[in-house]
């Protein structure tokens, strides 16, 4: 754009915290994401659109390993995490999953009280040893998904009272609990109605600031909301991946083209 | 609804907005300064107000692209629409304004060093007005103040009123000194740039008060009357 020459701006580009390098992955003999390669930044929100059954989840897995609990699954090629890649042997997945958090698409809390459900992980993982401590956690995660105010008198309540809305609000609450540097989250919105989409959308930009996120979505207008960049994928393949300005306003494939415009078929 | 919800659209929005303000000043300075290097017959200020006209165009360019991108990402509706498609509209008023600054400029630069015809008393006056409507629809557009956009069309009228003294005086001029003609036909470019800059300010009322209201309406009916 020549107005960003002449007006004096300069585009940047974050740190490059996720590298997935000439990616395949294999589910026995079918081959489900075929030579995928992008660049997934730190602070920013990276979204993956595309539609139902071109990889978008299988690739996310491919970010913390999850794909390894299915059996007879291959990956080729690379995936590094702040340069290092996750696939060597000698990575402590514990750690691996520690770091790269992940949102599912329909709230799963644990039947257990809101507490123990945002005490979980630092339980878990032995982060915290003290109650006055997790105590803090709890309320600090809870806050930074806005549920505190509505769930502060009912900390030992069951999670299942809440409303769908905020038991997504509180899995996310969840991941934040083990302090995670990635947040990985599959069509998190998509058993939300408008007003309660648009609130996990809102947490969503306020994370980024101290998170990565990557977000599957077959909602493309919330990609165009939400995101910095957008990839789009098509039966295994990734088509296009730009800033999300450019893949809404001016795609270069014309198979992107005719997925936003919702001209396919 | 809780309005955080939209944040993002705001935040945009806002940055847009800061564009086209600086953007207004850039255009009150031109007007200002090309008519300077009328008055003062200034060549060198003349250029000046031509080669940042640049300016003035790349941010159109760059308020235009960030509206699309606005619409195309954060599916405006309603009033929030009716914000950033006035926006478009008004960029493309403001960014003619800095040509018309530019054309006076250009004739300051054809008319070397001959002496003036005669006093620009009308004239000065007719960009002070121009500056001020300017300054008043960017104000009724940026606080939504329908009021004071319905207003700048009354003061359009007294645009015209001085750019038509300006017109009989001058065809009057060469009526009588034929050789003078060309020099009067340069200063009734200058009046008539002027005179397009109130148009175009009135073209921004409207465009405020479509915010506002949702009605597109004519606020000047001159063209009409004439
Ligand atoms: N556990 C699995 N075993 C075998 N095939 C799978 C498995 N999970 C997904 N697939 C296949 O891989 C392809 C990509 O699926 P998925 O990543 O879930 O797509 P998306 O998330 O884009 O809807 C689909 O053809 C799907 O049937
Ligand atoms: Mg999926």
């Amino acid at each position: 754009m020549t107005w960003c020459k002449i007006l004096g701006m300069k585009s940047s580009g974050n740190h490059a915290k996720v590298e997935v390098r000439d990616l395949d992955f294999y589910y026995g003999h079918f081959k489900a994401l075929s030579d995928i390669s992008l660049t997934i930044r730190q602070n920013e929100i990276t979204a993956l659109i595309g539609p139902s059954g071109c990889g978008k989840s299988t690739f996310l897995r491919c970010i913390n390993r999850m794909n390894d609990t299915i059996s007879g699954t291959r990956i080729v090629g690379e995936v590094l995490i702040d340069g290092k890649d996750i696939y060597q042997d000698g990575i402590d997945l514990a750690d691996l999953r520690r770091r790269v958090g992940m949102v599912f698409q329909k709230p799963n809390p644990f039947p257990q009280s809101i507490f123990d459900n945002v005490a979980f992980g630092p339980r878990v993982l032995g982060q915290v040893n003290n109650r006055r401590r997790l105590k803090e956690v709890v309320e600090e995660s809870l806050k930074a998904v806005a549920l505190i105010d509505q769930v502060r008198d009912s900390l030992d309540e069951s999670a299942l009272n809440l409303s769908l809305g905020e038991q997504q609000r509180l899995c996310l609450a969840r991941v934040l609990a083990v302090r995670p540097e990635i947040i990985l989250m599959d069509e998190p919105c998509s058993a939300l109605d408008p007003i309660d989409t648009l609130r996990i959308e809102e947490l969503m930009l306020r994370l980024k600031n101290d998170y990565t996120i990557v977000i599957v979505t077959h909602n493309m207008q919330q990609a165009a909301r939400v995101s910095d960049r957008t990839g789009l994928f098509w039966l295994g393949e990734l088509v296009e991946f730009d800033i999300t300005n450019n893949i809404f306003t001016r795609p270069q494939e014309q198979r992107t083209e005719d997925y936003i415009s919702g001209r396919v078929g | 609804m809780n309005s955080g919800l939209r944040a993002p659209f705001d935040r945009e929005f806002a940055i847009i907005q800061d564009d086209l303000l600086k953007m207004h000043q850039l255009i009150d300075e031109a007007v200002a300064r090309s008519y300077a290097s009328l008055a003062g017959r200034d060549p060198e200020l003349a250029r000046q107000v031509i080669d940042d006209d640049e300016i003035i165009n790349q941010l159109r360019f760059k308020i235009e692209e960030a509206s699309l991108a606005l619409i195309a990402t954060q599916q405006p509706t309603a009033t929030d629409l009716r914000k950033v498609i006035a926006i478009m509209h008004i960029v493309v008023e403001l960014e003619r304004m800095g040509d018309h600054a530019t054309g006076i400029a250009t004739t300051v630069l054809l008319m070397g060093d001959e002496p003036s015809l005669k006093p620009l008393v009308d004239l000065s006056k007719m960009v002070e007005l121009g500056r001020e409507m300017l300054d008043d629809s960017i104000q009724a557009l940026i606080n939504q103040d329908t009021e004071r956009a319905k207003k700048i069309a009354a003061r359009d009228d007294e645009m015209d009123k001085y750019y038509r003294a300006i017109f009989d005086e001058l065809v009057d001029i060469m009526a009588r000194q034929p050789d003078a003609a060309p020099r009067a036909t340069y200063l009734l470019w200058c009046a008539h740039n002027v005179e397009r800059i109130g148009d175009r300010v009135t073209n921004i009322a409207e465009r405020v008060v479509f915010v506002s209201t949702g009605d597109m309406q004519e606020l000047n009916i001159k063209e009409q009357q004439i």
